[in-house]
């Protein structure tokens, strides 16, 4: 479904990423695992446009993203939840979801507000409230169910659980899991890789711009290197 | 009944300043840059409608209507020409050219126009209202201005809040990353700021020349400075702030002009600037800037 192919991106003369290459399928939960500064955030932000990589290809539904516009990107059916969440703080709860279906035209947005609210009660009572009011969980639930509204084939979050307390990320991840078995493919980007790992089906370990080592996540969770960097022990 | 007087004079001239700082606040609000060509806009405007009606002979609707459009085409085209290829320039770059602009629209204006001043006829014919039997008149331009004011004003917070577009100029102005993550253009929604503003500049530019006669290629400068003054003093990027800065800014400059000196009545208008600064550096209806977790 995505075939990122030995993308390359540079912050000015900072060479962020250098020749990662990975593969997300339908119907899979892939994420990719590492730490503050690996580039994972960058990699996801050159999927959804809002970075050029340099060389390398990037294809989505056996089309190429390269020099395709952001907005358009979404119109594709590829959404970003992105880091810190980044809800439309001045604007109401229903105003951010509303916003997520602007690809969309008004008559189809009704159902999916209605899909929304059903997956999370709370926003439905306060869909009201501006959203700068809200919770960091709530905030991650709209970003969440913003992100929905465009009825993505590919969803991209990162860092869902990041400033969560460990309840709230273990609800947003049973979450990511339901949308999952609903039919939504799953890009997850996390530095909790324990939490990332005991949803996904594979993963990637990126390391200061470079991928270094992709398995299953079984496989992973039992890799000496990745336990003792990235799990604890 | 001359402090009421000047109370109304207040508020018309305001409410000229009032429009202005709208283009000014919007587009800080979305762009993030102070566009200074914004006054010039103003001026572009007074001309097209003069012309208009002076040398073409048009009528005063069909007047206003020519330089609305001609300066909604200049801003959107002053945009794209300007201002977007700077768009990750560091922002003084971009102001600069901003103020490149304004030598570039004036100029042009003196070229076209000479620098005699023209003499505009105003485009109310609205008589005057008479109050108090007779001892407090108020103009017709001075009640046309203020109605379009609150007309406009009324109009752009339904736009903000009740449409598509109106909304996603919200969500840009606020982050435009995440925005361009929702699926909007960010650059349509820059494009569609511009046009606003400069379609608001050139109705404020006929209003000012109706109340003050005089048309020369500068006219635009110092109301287009007054109203960066308003914007700022009423919490830049914010509409309502543009609205009560902008009047609050025609109070003050007619009440200094009546009662302390008419010399120095600007220099009150910029110390009352400052004061509010002091105090409340977000202006008047500023939002405090959000802290980042």
């Amino acid at each position: 479904m995505l075939k990122v192919n030995d993308i390359n991106v540079y912050y000015g003369s900072i060479h962020a990423i250098k020749g990662v290459s990975f593969e997300v399928k339908e119907g899979e939960i892939v994420t990719l695992i590492g730490a503050n500064g690996a580039g994972k955030s960058t990699t996801l932000n050159t999927v959804s446009g809002l970075l050029d990589s340099t060389t390398g290809d990037i294809e989505f539904m056996g089309k190429s993203l390269k020099g395709i516009a952001p907005h358009k990107i979404v119109g594709m059916g590829l959404a970003q939840v992105p880091e810190g969440r980044r809800v439309f703080q001045n604007m109401t709860v229903q105003e951010n979801l509303e916003m997520g279906a602007y690809t969309r035209r008004t008559s189809e947005v009704k159902d999916s507000l209605q899909d929304v609210f059903q997956r999370f009660p709370r926003l439905y009572e306060r869909r009201k409230q501006v959203s700068g009011t809200l919770s960091g969980g709530e905030q991650q639930m709209l970003a969440m169910g913003r992100a929905m509204m465009s009825k993505p084939k590919l969803l991209m979050l990162d860092e869902p659980s990041m400033g969560l307390a460990p309840i709230l990320v273990e609800q947003i991840f049973d979450i990511v899991k339901e949308l999952n078995s609903a039919g939504t493919t799953i890009l997850l980007v996390e530095q909790n890789a324990q939490m990332a790992l005991s949803i996904a089906d594979r993963g990637y370990v990126l390391e200061t711009g470079k991928v270094v080592l992709s398995a299953t996540s079984a496989e992973l969770l039992e890799n000496d290197a990745v336990k003792k960097a990235y799990l604890g022990g | 009944m001359t402090v009421l007087s000047n109370l109304i004079n207040g508020i018309s001239l305001g409410s000229i300043y009032a429009i202005i700082a709208l283009g000014y606040t919007m587009v800080y609000g979305i762009a993030k840059m102070l566009n200074f060509a914004h006054g010039d806009v103003i001026m572009v405007g007074g001309y097209m409608a003069f012309c208009a009606m002076t040398y073409l002979g048009w009528g005063v609707l069909p007047g206003i209507l020519l330089a609305v459009i001609i300066c909604t085409v200049l801003g959107v085209v002053v945009e794209k020409l300007a201002y977007k290829p700077l768009r990750s320039a560091p922002s003084l770059a971009v102001l600069i050219t901003a103020i490149g602009v304004s030598y570039f629209l004036q100029n042009t204006a003196l070229l076209i126009w000479g620098s005699d001043p023209k003499v505009f006829s105003s485009v109310v014919s609205l008589p005057s209202l008479k109050l108090f039997d007779g001892q407090l008149s108020i103009s017709g331009v001075t009640q046309v201005t203020v109605i379009s004011c609150v007309i406009i004003m009324t109009a752009l917070v339904l736009f903000t809040s009740k449409t598509k577009i109106g909304k996603a100029m919200r969500a840009v102005s606020e982050d435009k990353g995440a925005a361009q993550l929702m699926g909007i253009n960010v650059n349509s929604t820059i494009s569609v700021t511009f046009a606003i503003g400069s379609g608001l500049a050139a109705l404020a530019g006929v209003l000012l020349c109706s109340a003050y006669p005089t048309l020369m290629p500068t006219t635009g400068s110092m109301p287009g400075i007054k109203a960066f003054t308003a914007a700022v003093f009423g919490g830049i990027g914010s509409i309502p702030g543009a609205m009560v800065g902008g009047i609050l800014l025609g109070i003050i400059e007619i009440f200094g002009k009546a009662y302390i000196s008419t010399q120095l009545s600007d220099a009150i208008v910029f110390a009352v600037l400052i004061v509010v600064l002091l105090v409340k550096p977000t202006g008047l209806l500023g939002k405090p800037i959000n802290e980042k977790v």
